[in-house]
């Protein structure tokens, strides 16, 4: 088995592809460095990341996909789900090797993984941009707490900032500890060193606005009265609006 | 905002929660520099979902429920006793802008009941939703009731402002409107939409010409029907349907499973419970009707006039034509492979593409998703061949497909146990 360490960095897994080609050997497994190298391995080689060498990489990627299927190589590094770079991988040599396209073949198994992979990530971004749920804080940013299963926080900010273009507010994924503030020009990437207080999702009564109560209370109620007894269907509310993201739902509280 | 609004907020939502309306879809509108809001297009999102699993997209609300009429099926009849409401402008205006910056919202749809006679109820609709575009440069979703009977001038006011428009036509046939709502008619319900239509195509003439001449109600219309309080027969909904379709501005037509909220009433029938299951299959035969290429009386006939409630109308039509089956998937045209059950639009489209590659056989088109469960009766591929419905027969296939699935844990009745001696 031919084993390549990277750094875990789309840039550095850019690079591996770049060196797998230039030195004629294709990894069987990419690893991240420091991980455990597995029993049976024959050769290993450690990937350098080099800005020019994946930009060449991309660029001719660019060159040889349709916009749509370059957005799903992103959508699906971005699950970080354990084996979707080999997956990536695959797909990109059968990218390169061949001559035609091959991004409509879904009877390939790893062109619909990648596919299907993609389409699951999207998921998360819509269910972010359903469920997030802005409180008002005491200064007059609006603050929401996320945890998605994939790391789509990224795909969504360009929404969120035409969408609310006129306040200033912060995303924050609780789960890898990072965020966006948006604060009437720009969005720029922070992470909280005292987030403590975060994790339950709430904020204080007293870091909140004088209104935000009421609000909260408005919703909560306009929410309850909307349910109509006679149809309650259990199975399929929380199929469409699945228990993770209770806990930040102001009208689930 | 105070107390007293939250009390308002929940009366007139209890009203309005009848109407089943609620996409924010059609149309996209990117927001303006000090502007809020913006409207996506597409899918449309739905913020959330209450127990009965119906999305939350759209703050739908009325303006009132004080009405004049005294319509049978609806809970805002004059001659019920339930609270009134009734906001005022300023109130919903700020209710919107707040509800919408803490992403619970889509956008706003608003109804009303009508008071006065209907000129003076739209006339004060209007005042909100071009509050909202004006004031407050809101570009977020707006979805606006048009009430029947209301002049040419306010919906061209109204279209202005408003992504969607809606006139309910509650009954599908005439006969039956006139017994449940004898103060309204066809008519009142036809004119508007006339109105509204003829507002759409002249500014879409116009904007073909002028580049930024208004849009007007860019999402087109919607309307709705009440399933089960009358006795139509569902050839002659859905007949009403797919003619509302053929007009180019109607974009949805929702049926909504009457419930009965004037028990005391002796027009309606009693019933235990509201007719889901029909309204589901409605909607299955709307969506063929949508995006499968069936036309109404290929769903409904004068043999069939009602839908089946056991199985879904595609699996239905396919059972009544064997002789249309098998399909070759690698060969057969994209609107025959949309005809075979357990195929839906998206698979179809992954079949047709990926085809062009090689031959497709069964393990991959059931990686691709289509349920082979249904769909291997009805296609042959790249596979040896197998029963399909031909040999199967349909009255036995209809058997095996509605068996109910055995639930974990349950003894099969055929099965002998082997009794152990103690």
């Amino acid at each position: 088995m031919i084993v390549f360490f990277y750094d875990k960095t789309f840039e550095g897994f850019l690079t591996a592809v770049f060196d797998a080609y230039s030195r004629k050997i294709f990894p069987d497994k990419l690893l991240g460095e420091g991980s455990i190298a597995p029993m049976f391995m024959e050769e290993s080689y450690t990937v350098i990341t080099q800005e020019d060498r994946s930009a060449r990489v991309w660029a001719s990627l660019q060159k040889k996909l349709s916009k749509t299927a370059c957005n799903m190589l992103n959508y699906v590094w971005l699950s970080e789900e354990e084996g979707s770079d080999d997956l990536l991988f695959r797909y990109i040599r059968k990218v390169f090797d061949n001559v035609h396209s091959i991004e409509m073949n879904f009877g390939d198994d790893d062109v619909l993984q990648i596919h299907q992979l993609a389409k699951k990530v999207a998921k998360e971004e819509l269910y972010l941009k359903q469920f997030i749920r802005f409180q008002k804080a005491a200064d007059g940013i609006y603050f929401a707490p996320v945890s998605p299963v994939y790391n789509a926080l990224p795909l969504a900010i360009s929404h969120l900032k035409d969408r609310f273009s006129d306040q200033r507010w912060v995303v924050y994924d609780l789960k890898r500890k990072y965020g966006y503030y948006y604060d009437l020009k720009t969005v720029i990437e922070i992470t909280l060193t005292d987030d403590e207080h975060l994790l339950t999702g709430k904020l204080n009564d007293a870091l909140m606005a004088e209104d935000e109560k009421l609000f909260q209370e408005l919703w909560k109620g306009y929410f309850k009265s909307m349910t109509i007894k006679e149809r309650i269907n259990p199975k399929l509310h929380r199929q469409h609006m699945p228990k993770r993201f209770w806990k930040y739902l102001t009208e689930k509280q | 905002m105070n107390e007293n609004v939250l009390e308002k907020l929940k009366t007139l939502a209890e009203s309005a929660k009848y109407d089943v309306s609620c996409s924010s879809s059609g149309t996209v509108r990117k927001n303006t520099p000090g502007g809020i809001g913006n409207t996506v297009g597409g899918m449309g999102i739905c913020h959330s979902f209450t127990e009965d699993g119906r999305c939350v997209s759209l703050l739908k609300i009325m303006l009132t429920n004080n009405c004049i009429y005294d319509c049978a099926y609806c809970i805002n009849r004059r001659s019920n006793d339930i609270r009134r409401a009734t906001f005022t402008v300023q109130e919903l205006v700020d209710l919107t802008i707040e509800f919408y910056r803490r992403n619970y919202i889509e956008g706003l749809f608003l109804s009303s009941g009508v008071i006065n006679n209907p000129d003076y109820t739209m006339e004060r609709m209007v005042r909100v939703v071009k509050e909202l575009r004006t004031v407050h440069r809101y570009n977020g979703y707006i979805h606006m009731k048009s009430i029947p009977g209301a002049s040419q001038e306010l919906v061209n006011a109204a279209g202005l402002y408003a992504d969607r428009m809606s006139v309910n036509i509650e009954i599908p046939t005439e006969k039956n409107l006139q017994l449940l709502a004898p103060e309204k008619d066809h008519l009142s319900v036809f004119k508007p939409m006339k109105y509204i239509q003829q507002g759409m195509l002249q500014s879409i003439e116009e904007r073909q010409k002028f580049r930024f001449a208004p849009r007007f109600v860019p999402a087109g219309q919607s309307t709705q029907m009440i399933v089960g309080a009358t006795n139509e027969s569902d050839k002659d909904i859905l007949t009403l349907s797919s003619a509302l379709y053929r007009r180019p501005s109607m974009k949805r037509v929702y049926y909504s499973g009457f419930i009965p909220v004037n028990s005391y009433d002796t027009r309606l029938p009693a019933l235990k419970q509201a007719p889901l299951v029909r309204e589901n299959r409605l909607y299955q035969a709307d969506w063929l009707m949508r995006f499968y290429e069936f036309r109404a009386d290929e769903i409904v006939d004068d043999a069939y006039p009602d839908l089946d409630l056991e199985i879904d109308p595609k699996l239905s039509w396919a059972l009544r034509h064997p002789e249309m089956f098998p399909v070759d998937v690698n060969k057969a045209d994209y609107s025959l492979i949309l005809r075979i059950p357990g195929i839906g639009v998206k698979s179809a489209k992954l079949i047709v593409t990926s085809r062009r590659y090689g031959k497709l056989n069964a393990y991959q088109l059931k990686k691709m998703g289509i349920v082979m469960k249904k769909a291997q009766y009805f296609i042959t591929c790249n596979e040896l061949p197998m029963n399909t419905i031909n040999e199967v027969k349909p009255e036995f296939l209809r058997k095996i497909l509605t068996e109910t699935k055995k639930k974990k844990g349950e003894i099969d009745q055929q099965q002998l146990s082997i009794i152990f001696p103690d």
